[in-house]
């Protein structure tokens, strides 16, 4: 093992920026207070929580009334589905596609076991939904639309500006998981008419233990977490202060020079891929290419299997992920990967690489000097392998 | 990651004996790149029909690799009478161990090395010559295949068959089968199998209470409950343990039987072997 690290897993969680430790540590020390006391002792933290709930909404081009803190991604888009279901007077249907994480298709499907419609949209081999299917669906009656704003696995972006009009104007409501886009991407939702919508502090440089949903002002939602006025009685529990301050000063930073940042990661992620696709044969790029977040690369590489590789990266500091089955524990590989219909001799070398504003070229360089003698080993290896 | 043992990982970082041996004496391909692994295995023996030298090629994860290095070390030198009865869990005590649900790489390992011997002895070069029923469609498991894993495993549930051998990992419609396969294996006279597993330590009083309970409510009651009856724990003194039986069982003189024969064999294979069962007051 080595101690030099090179981090490209920002899509499974990201370094917390040292502004924000920096900002959340007197919550901590000094101003442990409860928010909710009758006393200036407690109450002075309230005006931290607000200013946290602002800075999110900013960052969103929401308002500060439609930001509820919640303490993950995985909470929100339960309470998202859960809580629109319950809420609604009448019994939605329920639309999603086969490719979102399981926060999203898990409380589908059980949904789907009280009876409700569930509908899972096909992707092609891009990795896309067909909007004419959508409009297809949408025709059958009033529903929830749950549609992730990018990829986790392969980066791929929906049109959810397009999609959201869609929905809108079929009468339905609109969820979606943006979780991955979130501080890749300028997301502004003055422009962009979701109803709800998912985000993980995690992923931008907060600490794990945060999140926040949007809800768009009269938007309806029932909360999951009752016993507590916090959050405008729609998520209880005393506030998880210093995490929220954490993530506000998070969405601040990264609302700094977004799309001048992206550039430069989208650059360096480019360098990587065609440097790979250079080194090494037999490879193949997983998902649209054109519609993908500017930090994410997945790549195959034929005849070998993704855990092999990610250890001996791993030997040599670099961290990154799989698609392939034995990482995770199952014996198939990612349903990602196979709603995308990706051969097997692809599938179970998939190896995701997803950068973050903290990455630099000598990074994308050190990867492409590792990493095709991992790649001609493990050929050399298989009984399928060519090197 | 996965808590892989340090042998694990040199044999994964440094395998030994990878590579195709030309003109070999036996050849063993088992698996595909549909399932995720598959292993190439190649012997030539001296004329003293020892296995002089063996090569693997692997694609899989980090423990496919390790495991198929693992057993050529463990077979080299070897009659093929000798090699033929290693077993998969021979292949995980090599290397210190694998994760439950990696055992289905040494299982790999063994299978591939099964095929190569059958190939030396027929002249065979069937993948599979464990053939028969195909239970998982998936994977392409056979019920001999799954019976072997769990009579060489000793194994008890479907998940364990599925880290075993893969069987019902994927849609799960073969778990019923998977299922009455245990069942079947389990059902053969535990006594008759050779050597125990070696229990790690003595239960404490606490502890056997509590595997008897388990043992009861897995292994009993569910039989009994089907015919409306129930049983009912009172009381455990060392090795005696007094249960009642109740509901429809209470007064059915069949039921005399299944305390002897059913309850007092699972509590020993399940807790202790010295168990012995009596009936309390109903």
């Amino acid at each position: 093992m080595t101690s030099k690290l090179v981090y490209l897993d920002n899509n499974a969680t990201t370094s917390v920026a040292p502004e924000v430790f920096e900002a959340m540590t007197p919550f901590f020390k000094e101003l442990w207070g409860n928010p909710s006391s009758m006393h200036s002792f407690g109450g002075q933290v309230r005006r931290h929580i607000e200013n946290a709930r602002r800075q999110t909404a900013d960052f969103l081009g929401a308002d500060k009334s439609e930001i509820i803190f919640t303490s993950c991604g995985t909470e929100s888009d339960n309470m998202a589905i859960r809580g629109t279901m319950e809420a609604s007077a009448e019994r939605l249907n329920f639309i999603t596609t086969r490719v979102e994480h399981p926060a999203v298709l898990e409380p589908a499907r059980m949904l789907k076991d009280h009876g409700y419609n569930l509908i899972e949209l096909d992707v092609d081999s891009s990795g896309q939904i067909d909007l004419g299917q959508l409009k297809l669906v949408l025709s059958y009656g009033p529903a929830l639309v749950s549609i992730m704003w990018a990829n986790n696995e392969t980066g791929v972006m929906f049109p959810i500006q397009e999609i959201a009009e869609m929905v809108k104007a079929a009468g339905g409501i609109m969820h979606t998981d943006a979780v991955q886009a979130v501080g890749k991407l300028p997301i502004d939702l003055r422009d962009i008419k979701v109803d709800l919508l998912s985000l993980s502090g995690h992923k931008l440089h907060a600490p794990k233990g945060i999140g926040a949903l949007y809800v768009r002002k009269g938007t309806r939602v029932a909360p999951l977490l009752l016993g507590g006025h916090q959050e405008s009685g729609k998520r209880g529990g005393t506030e998880n202060v210093p995490y929220i301050v954490g993530l506000g000063k998070a969405c601040e930073l990264a609302a700094r020079n977004i799309s001048e940042e992206m550039i430069r990661v989208a650059v360096l992620r480019d360098r990587l891929q065609k440097g790979i696709l250079e080194k090494c044969s037999d490879v193949r790029v997983n998902g649209d290419q054109v519609h993908r977040l500017p930090n994410t690369l997945n790549i195959s590489f034929l005849y070998i299997e993704g855990e092999s590789i990610l250890y001996h990266l791993s030997d040599l500091g670099i961290a990154a992920s799989s698609g392939s089955a034995c990482t995770s524990g199952s014996l198939e590989p990612s349903h990602v990967i196979r709603a995308m219909g990706v051969p097997f001799i692809a599938a179970h070398g998939s190896i995701r690489f997803s950068l973050s504003r903290y990455n630099t070229e000598a990074d994308i360089d050190y990867v492409l000097e590792a990493l095709p003698p991992i790649i001609r080993k493990l050929r050399s290896i298989s009984p399928f392998g060519r090197t | 990651m996965w808590e892989y043992t340090d042998k694990v990982l040199d044999h994964f970082r440094n395998p030994r004996n990878v590579g195709v041996i030309e003109k070999p004496d036996g050849v063993g391909e088992v698996g595909s790149m549909a399932c995720g692994d598959a292993l190439k295995l190649t012997f030539k023996l001296d004329k003293h029909k020892k296995i002089a030298d063996v090569k693997f090629q692997t694609f899989g994860c980090a423990s496919a690799i390790a495991s198929s290095s693992a057993l050529t070390e463990i077979i080299m030198g070897k009659t093929l009478e000798e090699a033929g009865k290693v077993t998969n869990q021979d292949i995980a005590d090599f290397l210190g161990g694998l994760p439950e649900q990696k055992m289905h790489c040494s299982v790999m390992g063994r299978e591939a090395l099964e095929v190569a011997i059958h190939n030396y002895r027929t002249g065979d070069t069937s993948k599979k010559i464990l053939e028969g029923k195909v239970v998982c469609h998936c994977f392409g498991v056979t019920e001999e295949e799954i019976t072997r894993v769990v009579r060489d495993n000793r194994l008890t549930s479907v998940e364990q068959v599925t880290n075993y051998c893969k069987a019902g990992g994927a849609c799960g419609k073969c778990h019923n089968d998977i299922a009455d396969i245990i069942a079947k294996v389990r059902g053969e006279s535990p006594e008759s199998t050779q050597a125990q597993p070696a229990r790690p330590k003595p239960l404490t009083t606490l502890q056997k209470i509590k595997l008897i309970e388990e043992t009861l409510e897995k292994e009993v009651r569910p039989a009994l409950r089907k015919d409306g009856g129930d049983i009912e724990l009172i009381d455990v003194a060392g090795n005696k343990v007094i249960v009642a039986l109740r509901g429809m069982c209470a007064n059915c003189q069949v039921a005399r039987f299944t305390l002897k024969d059913v309850v007092e064999a699972k509590l020993k294979e399940f807790v202790a072997p010295d168990i012995i069962v009596e009936e309390g007051l109903p």
